[in-house]
């Protein structure tokens, strides 16, 4: 199949916008060209260019195609009115069961005329993020200004332009001529496909390939760093940022100025990052280095000297800024920036976020009362977590929020359970981060999460579909981690009606029950998510919401463990049997929740399954009581050699009414004793 | 590395723009932030004439001072600008050649265009570009203008800034400002410009009077409005020019709480706006 190479060159694109641009390109090609069976499609993006090549079929064959007409009885205006949209005559039509029919062959279509039909239009329309106009008039717009545009089919050039009517396009036109790196290899060179193009580009200093640019670049890091006994922190985004910001990518080590190493690490490694794309570097004990590296864009001819000391000196401006408001902000109290935030906004209905300080405060006290931790030093944690907002610091890296806080209470000589609550009080942020597990942080931790639950849910601001501008979801997920590896046993109930009395007459009663059914289901995604038996959890669910989540965990942990023995699942096949049986009848005639009338039970194996009912109606809630969930399930264990002998000899639905009622009344004990314990009928598989 | 004087990059950039075509401007005569506010960039990148032109540009930011203390930071500062409409197909190309010019070889530094979108919400203006860098340092703003004064453009410009201080210390190799070789004979920048960084920041942040400046901000606006009924685009943008400087002092003073300050912005944006629109009304009409 022929090869269609395609490559789109011009000024640089955002680094960010490479990888969608490449995969926006496949897709919007692989659907215009569809009758040409686009396959093996691949991409390359990075800072000048995206390009695409694929086996497409050489042409879309010859067919024929028949188009029915009136009827041929239809008056001659209908008839001449159908010959006249297609083009025919009378003699091209033949009638087909009372219809005229028009039998139109259709010429084979050659792929470069496809191509060439297809692409002005997919180019004018291409979706970037952001899209702009440059030169003359013209309003075809590109990412930035697009310079080059390739096109070729097995080799040849698929011609076409950029002209629409009176736009002239930009006087672009195909071609198949493209440019190695600006400054080590300038100028065009000819293109014939996608493997030589690959190859001509590197030895014009252009690796095309986004994957081997990271693995240069990662490798390339890594080696200088080992040399100088250092490791590289691990920063996946920066490494894909960099690889698009480079076509020769060409790793480097600077060193950091002695007289800014006493700055914290969080502020150095994100100076370098955000300002400067640098990767920060460790030492073996995990401290800061007093090295950096990053990645230069060019092979230059001093061996690096300039570059190095060009780097190193911005680094130095950089940290000399941070200091600058790593010391002027600690001449000021975290405490005493609490006025401040009284002045800044929160959320428009939600208050100013000294408002928030304070209701986190209050209800950091109550969560820590309720964890056996200082419920004083939470609420003073509590108070002051926000007051790195107002800083200077925070100001310029906001990603530092949190960690700042943290720093300004210790030097202010808060508790240092105090600053580590302050700290960790964002945590976790993500999937990386770990949760706080100490009593106090953890409670200041959930007191803002909780607080933002209820305070959003309060004014209506709910998460929907793709939508959760306010990271209510990470939110709960975040809660759920935090009692979850912690082990942390907190009933929520109570902890919501506290947080909604935060908000006073903005939230309405239900708001509770509202928050704590969506942190249960974002448990439940987030079990699903780890092959975790999600399902199990919606079983326990149904027998009634737990506001304990570590207990509710426990109890699914109880029956998934159950339901994974051959015992088990026989228990949950005499449950379905049982469940199907009484769905039909009780479609019939039922409900069937009348007592068991025992001298109705004749057969041996029913008397057997009744007292075992009986049984596990007294052992199942007693054990849960004490959240025994263990004992729960072995005392409905117990009925499952029982259900099975019954199902064997008896005929539920004997001929005599009462025996069937009775028969019925009895499955419908063994099951509502069952769903004490969990909902089993939603148990999948 | 003893780079050219402060002077000399001015003058080679000079050179070097006006032998790209460009109309070689003297700096605008009313104070403002940045290089963008002189009609020669905001109203002249409106319009359908093709337009060339490069100018020094004191650019006021009266809350960036530091009494002279800070080796980086100043309240008064030279922005080099540059615009050309249409933009040029080589405008990349023009521009590094305008480096090495001063001394920057792009096969020994690593230069870069790493993405950077300009807006200025007072001049309700927008376009896409890069911060471009040398060595990891912002050595300019590239930008391609798409909409000025709320008006989209008809013909996009390309516009350069170059910090002129800060490019100064990287050729020459200097860490702090005040020390900048400024004419190759001896005088140094803090020669020049200590004692007004002093001065101007003691002004700036406690001795301005808030009331004149609320005052003049509304005199600014009113005489805006009285000129644009009279069509006189031109001397109805000083004032705008006038006003946003107003704003700035008075933000330095600290004195505009936050939804002031949106308020204040709003009106700044809206006599950009009407004199943008005026500007392009009279280049229609000759």
């Amino acid at each position: 199949m022929p090869e269609l190479f395609i490559e789109l060159f011009g000024e640089e694109i955002p680094a960010r916008m490479q990888a969608g641009g490449a995969a926006d390109l496949a897709r919007l090609l692989t659907a215009a060209l569809a009758d040409l069976k686009p396959s093996g499609v691949r991409t390359w993006y990075g800072p000048r260019r995206i390009a695409l090549a694929a086996s497409i079929a050489a042409e879309v064959p010859a067919s024929t195609q028949s188009e029915r007409g009136p009827r041929a009885s239809a008056p001659s205006q209908a008839v001449e009115g159908f010959l006249r949209k297609h083009g025919a005559a009378r003699e091209d039509l033949r009638e087909e069961s009372g219809f005229l029919v028009l039998a139109r062959s259709l010429p084979a279509r050659p792929a470069a005329a496809l191509i060439a039909a297809a692409l002005p239009d997919l180019l004018r329309r291409f979706p970037w993020p952001k899209s702009m106009r440059w030169g003359g008039s013209s309003q075809f717009v590109w990412v930035r200004p697009l310079r080059r545009i390739t096109c070729l089919l097995d080799g040849a050039l698929v011609a076409f332009d950029m002209r629409q009517g009176e736009d002239e396009g930009h006087g672009l036109a195909s071609g198949n001529v493209s440019e190695g790196h600006r400054f080590l290899a300038p100028g065009g060179f000819p293109v014939t496909g996608a493997a030589p193009w690959v190859e001509e580009l590197r030895k014009r200093f252009v690796i095309a390939d986004a994957g081997e640019r990271k693995r240069i670049i990662k490798d390339g890091v890594g080696e200088l760093a080992a040399a100088e006994n250092l490791a590289v922190v691990d920063d996946p985004g920066l490494l894909d940022e960099v690889a698009g910001l480079v076509e020769w990518p060409v790793p480097m080590l600077g060193r950091i100025d002695a007289a800014y190493m006493d700055l914290p690490p969080e502020v150095m490694q994100v100076s370098m990052r955000v300002n400067q794309r640098y990767f920060a570097l460790r030492r073996a004990d995990g401290t800061a280095a007093d090295r950096f590296a990053f990645v230069a864009n060019v092979v230059p001819d001093d061996g690096g000297k300039a570059i190095v000391a060009g780097n190193e000196r911005v680094l130095r401006a950089r940290f000399a800024d941070a200091r600058h408001f790593w010391d002027l902000d600690r001449r000021t109290k975290l405490a005493d920036r609490l006025p401040t935030l009284d002045s800044v906004t929160f959320h428009a209905r939600l208050g100013s976020q000294g408002a928030r300080a304070r209701r986190i405060a209050a209800l950091a006290g109550t969560i820590a009362a309720a964890l056996g931790a200082d419920a004083n030093l939470a609420r003073r944690a509590g108070l002051l977590c926000k007051g790195d907002l107002a800083s200077g610091m925070v100001g310029e890296f906001p990603e530092l929020q949190g960690v700042m806080g943290g720093y300004y209470a210790a030097h202010d000589g808060e508790a240092p359970g105090v600053a580590a609550a302050i700290r960790f009080h964002y945590a976790p942020r993500g999937p990386n981060e770990a949760p706080p597990t100490e009593p106090l942080a953890a409670a200041v931790a959930l007191a803002d999460k909780l607080d933002t639950l209820v305070g959003f849910f309060a004014v209506g601001e709910k998460p929907s579909g793709a939508g959760d501008p306010f990271a209510l979801r990470r939110a709960a997920l975040g809660v759920i981690r935090i009692l979850r590896e912690g082990g942390l046993r907190l009933a929520l109930c109570p902890i919501l009606g506290a947080a909604a009395t935060g908000y006073a007459e903005l939230a309405s009663p239900g708001v509770v029950e509202e928050v704590l059914a969506f942190i249960a289901e974002r448990l439940r995604v987030q079990l699903r998510a780890e092959g975790a038996r999600h399902d199990v959890l919606a079983a326990v669910l149904g027998a009634g919401l737990d506001d304990d989540l570590v207990r509710l965990l426990a109890r699914t942990e109880a029956v998934a463990s159950v339901l994974a023995t051959e015992e088990g699942t026989n228990l949950l096949a005499g449950y379905r049997r049982a469940a199907n049986i009484l769905r039909i009848e009780e479609a019939k005639d039922g409900p069937h929740d009348e007592a068991v009338a025992s001298h109705l039970l004749h057969l041996a194996s029913e008397q057997v399954l009744d007292r075992a009912a009986a049984a596990a109606r007294v052992a199942v809630p007693a054990a849960l009581t004490e959240q025994n969930f263990t004992g729960a399930m072995a005392a409905l264990a117990e009925l499952r050699a029982p259900l099975d002998a019954f199902f064997a000899e008896v005929m539920v639905n004997d001929p005599v009414p009462e025996l069937r009622r009775n028969r019925l009344a009895l499955l419908a004990r063994v099951r509502a004793t069952m769903n004490q314990v969990a909902e089993f009928s939603r148990i999948e598989g | 590395m003893a780079g050219p004087s402060f002077q000399d990059l001015i003058l080679r950039l000079h050179d070097f723009w006006s032998r790209q075509g460009c109309v070689i401007l003297q700096p605008y005569d009313v104070e403002m932030g940045a290089g963008t506010f002189h009609p020669a960039t905001t109203l002249r990148a409106l319009g359908p004439r093709p337009w060339a032109a490069a100018y020094v540009q004191p650019s006021r930011r009266p809350s960036d001072g530091r009494y002279g203390e800070n080796p980086n930071r100043l309240q008064h500062y030279y922005q080099y600008q540059v615009i050309m409409k249409p933009s040029p197909e080589a405008a990349q190309d023009m521009l590094l050649a305008s480096y090495r010019e001063l001394g920057l070889d792009p096969r020994r530094h690593d230069f870069r265009f790493v993405e950077d979108d300009w807006e200025s919400p007072t001049l309700g203006a927008w376009g896409l570009g890069w911060e471009v860098w040398c060595d990891g340092m912002e050595v300019g703003q590239f930008t391609y203008f798409q909409q000025v004064g709320g008006i989209p453009v008809v013909l996009p410009s390309f516009e350069m800034t170059y910090g002129l201080e800060r490019l100064a210390m990287y050729v020459q190799d200097v860490e702090r400002v005040f020390d900048l070789d400024f004419n190759g004979r001896g005088v140094t920048y803090g020669d020049v410009f200590l004692r007004a960084e002093r001065e101007y920041s003691a002004h700036n942040f406690e001795h301005a009077d808030t009331a004149m400046l609320a005052r003049h901000f509304q005199d600014a606006e009113a005489e805006c409005a009285a000129l644009l009924r009279e069509k006189l685009a031109l001397p109805a943008y000083d004032q705008c020019i006038k006003a946003s400087h107003l704003f700035n002092l008075l933000d330095a003073r600290g004195v505009i709480s936050v939804s002031e300050r949106a308020a204040y912005i709003g009106r700044v944006r809206a006599l950009a706006k009407a004199c943008c629109e005026a500007w392009v009304a009279g280049e229609e009409t000759p």
